[in-house]
């Protein structure tokens, strides 16, 4: 089943100085998975997602993003990802409409398909009273979603998505998460990291990472009877505390 | 913030053209006359003539004036000695006592010259005088230079420092403006959205360049018709030459704003370098002091200064009329400029770090 894997990790090691921020993790991805990637703050989650997705070179360790390796090839990697940022980054200062097309227009898309999905996307959203606004203006639950659709908007293969429901509220956080179903039906790898452990039970298979090392790699289902409790936080707590 | 673009530099090109003068006027003027005589007061009355000079007071003793001159209230003392109108009959020669406040001394040179000029005025005046009442063989003997002041006839000096002006706000304005840019997409995290695309890090320095770009022509265009209208400047060269290199320049400048850009994490690391490049290219642009009066490792070093080869191709293409061939060795030492601060620019621009 080794072709079906969109994201390979072997040994992948980032250093700061002294300081072993990851620290040999493993791991495979397969197509269409929504893969929850946890940790507590610090465990080196953020850092372990940039190397996958090009931004952040590898201190040692190989990695295979989307059919290529991430030391040589980061650029085609950046073809076939989207990403979405802890922090909001799309530009403020720019329309709902504008962001989709500027970044429609940095991934090679046509004007014609550009207009196209940025109007389903901006019906989907239900964003069509603000489509002429400011970005910067909207409430951040918006933002979220917006961010999120702008990262799937060149239908890439894999989606990485770095706490997208932070300070959300619980309703947006539901849609949130129904838009990553969405997504995941339609074919797409879901790369997510959270600290809500309910959406943890969401996931298809979890990963924990405590001090930059994966400690547990399984479904949910599992990782609960592996660790003997009956739910995700349980076994976060488990895992964190050593 | 595009009004704020164009409104500064046009407030800073009315008032910084009229008030950075290199003329000295308004000299306070002081004397101590202790002849009291139809001479001296005529010599006092040549000072008062003067537009240059403003007569305050006839001191009764050196060391007031001194005092005066301490509390910065005087600029230039006449010392008018006693029988200076007696001596000056009889021996034909006298000395007069001047001091001048020279804290700042190119000022100090020119009151200097003022001085001299209107004693020796006066002294012509004074010989005519005497040669009717005594001496008829002697005849004087007077070398006069004329000079005749080419491309800034009248010596005005808005005509000369309105182009440099130009040329600073022009660079200024560029040069935060694109200092700043890159770094603060980093403070706000765009840039990290920008890094995970498929983008070329050429078309972005490109797509960071271009706005700069037509921002920076658009503000050579109002400050040349400001300089037209409001200071009457000459425009005797080309208008498309002045644009051609124009446009190379501000490239310079905007390849040096995106390499510090790319250089800095904060908005206040990228102003503090961007600050100190500025105050030196400035400084030593020859704008303000001839680049032929530095050190001779000063004069090298304005070899990399950017601003003076603005300040020369403005001040030869507006006054003088200069043609192509003229401008350039500039020309192309811009050029090469642009083009290697450009490429430093794309290549300091890291989409992994």
């Amino acid at each position: 089943m080794k072709n079906s894997n969109v994201i390979q990790v072997d040994q992948l090691t980032k250093m700061f100085g002294d300081f072993t921020a990851v620290n040999a993790i493993t791991f495979n991805v397969e197509k269409g998975e929504i893969f929850g990637f946890l940790g507590a703050n610090g465990a080196g989650k953020t850092t372990a997602m940039k190397m996958l997705i090009g931004i952040s070179k590898p201190t040692s360790g190989k990695a295979n993003v989307a059919g290529f390796d991430v030391f040589t090839n980061a650029e085609n990697i950046k073809k076939n990802i989207g990403y979405m940022s802890q922090k909001f980054a799309l530009y403020d200062d720019l329309t709902v409409k504008e962001n989709i097309t500027f970044f429609g227009g940095i991934y090679g898309l046509t004007r014609k398909r550009i207009k196209e999905k940025a109007s389903i996307l901006i019906e989907e959203l239900g964003l069509e009273e603000v489509a002429n606004k400011l970005v910067g203006a909207l409430p951040l639950g918006w933002k979220q979603k917006l961010s999120f659709s702008v990262a799937l908007l060149h239908d890439p293969k894999i989606v990485f998505l770095d706490e997208p429901t932070g300070g959300v509220d619980p309703i947006t956080r539901r849609q949130f998460w129904e838009m990553i179903y969405k997504a995941a039906n339609q074919g797409t790898t879901v790369f997510v990291t959270t600290h809500y452990m309910d959406e943890a039970e969401y996931c298809d298979r979890v990963s924990i990472m405590v001090n930059g090392k994966i400690e547990a790699l399984d479904t949910p289902k599992k990782l609960k009877e592996q660790f003997n409790v009956d739910n995700m936080n349980d076994v976060f707590l488990k895992l964190a505390r050593g | 913030m595009l009004p704020i673009i164009f409104v500064l530099p046009i407030l800073q090109l009315v008032i910084l053209s009229n008030a950075a003068t290199f003329e000295v006027r308004n000299i306070k003027f002081a004397y101590i006359d202790n002849d009291h005589t139809p001479t001296s007061r005529a010599l006092v009355e040549k000072f008062n003539a003067s537009t240059y000079f403003e007569v305050l007071t006839d001191f009764p003793s050196q060391a007031e004036a001194s005092s005066a001159m301490l509390k910065g209230e005087v600029d230039v003392l006449l010392n008018i000695p006693q029988y200076f109108e007696r001596d000056l009959q009889k021996e034909k020669h006298n000395n007069l006592g001047v001091t001048i406040n020279a804290i700042d001394g190119a000022a100090a040179g020119v009151e200097n010259v003022y001085v001299t000029q209107i004693v020796q005025r006066f002294n012509q005046n004074i010989k005519v005088d005497l040669l009717q009442i005594s001496d008829q063989q002697i005849q004087p003997i007077n070398i006069e230079t004329i000079p005749l002041f080419w491309y800034n006839e009248t010596l005005n000096y808005k005509t000369f420092m309105v182009p440099g002006i130009l040329v600073l706000l022009v660079t200024m304005i560029t040069l935060f403006l694109s200092g700043m840019n890159v770094v603060r997409e980093k403070e706000i995290g765009t840039l990290e959205q920008i890094n995970v695309t498929p983008i070329k890090k050429s078309q972005f320095i490109i797509g960071k360049l271009f706005p700069f770009w037509v921002i920076g022509m658009g503000l050579l265009t109002v400050g040349l018709i400001l300089a037209k209208v409001i200071f009457n400047v000459p425009m005797l060269g080309s208008l498309p030459l002045m644009y051609l290199y124009t446009s190379i320049y501000i490239l310079v400048i905007l390849g040096i704003g995106l390499f510090i850009s790319n250089f800095t994490d904060t908005q206040q690391q990228a102003m503090f370098i961007a600050w100190f490049f500025t105050v030196i290219f400035i400084l030593m642009s020859g704008l303000f002091t001839p680049i032929e009066s530095m050190p001779k490792w000063a004069q090298t070093l304005t070899e990399f200064n950017p601003i003076r080869y603005f300040v020369e191709v403005m001040r030869m293409v507006m006054l003088k009329g200069s043609g192509f061939n003229d401008i350039l060795p500039q020309l192309l030492k811009t050029a090469l400029y642009a083009f290697i601060m450009n490429g430093l620019a794309v290549w300091s621009y890291k989409k992994t770090n």
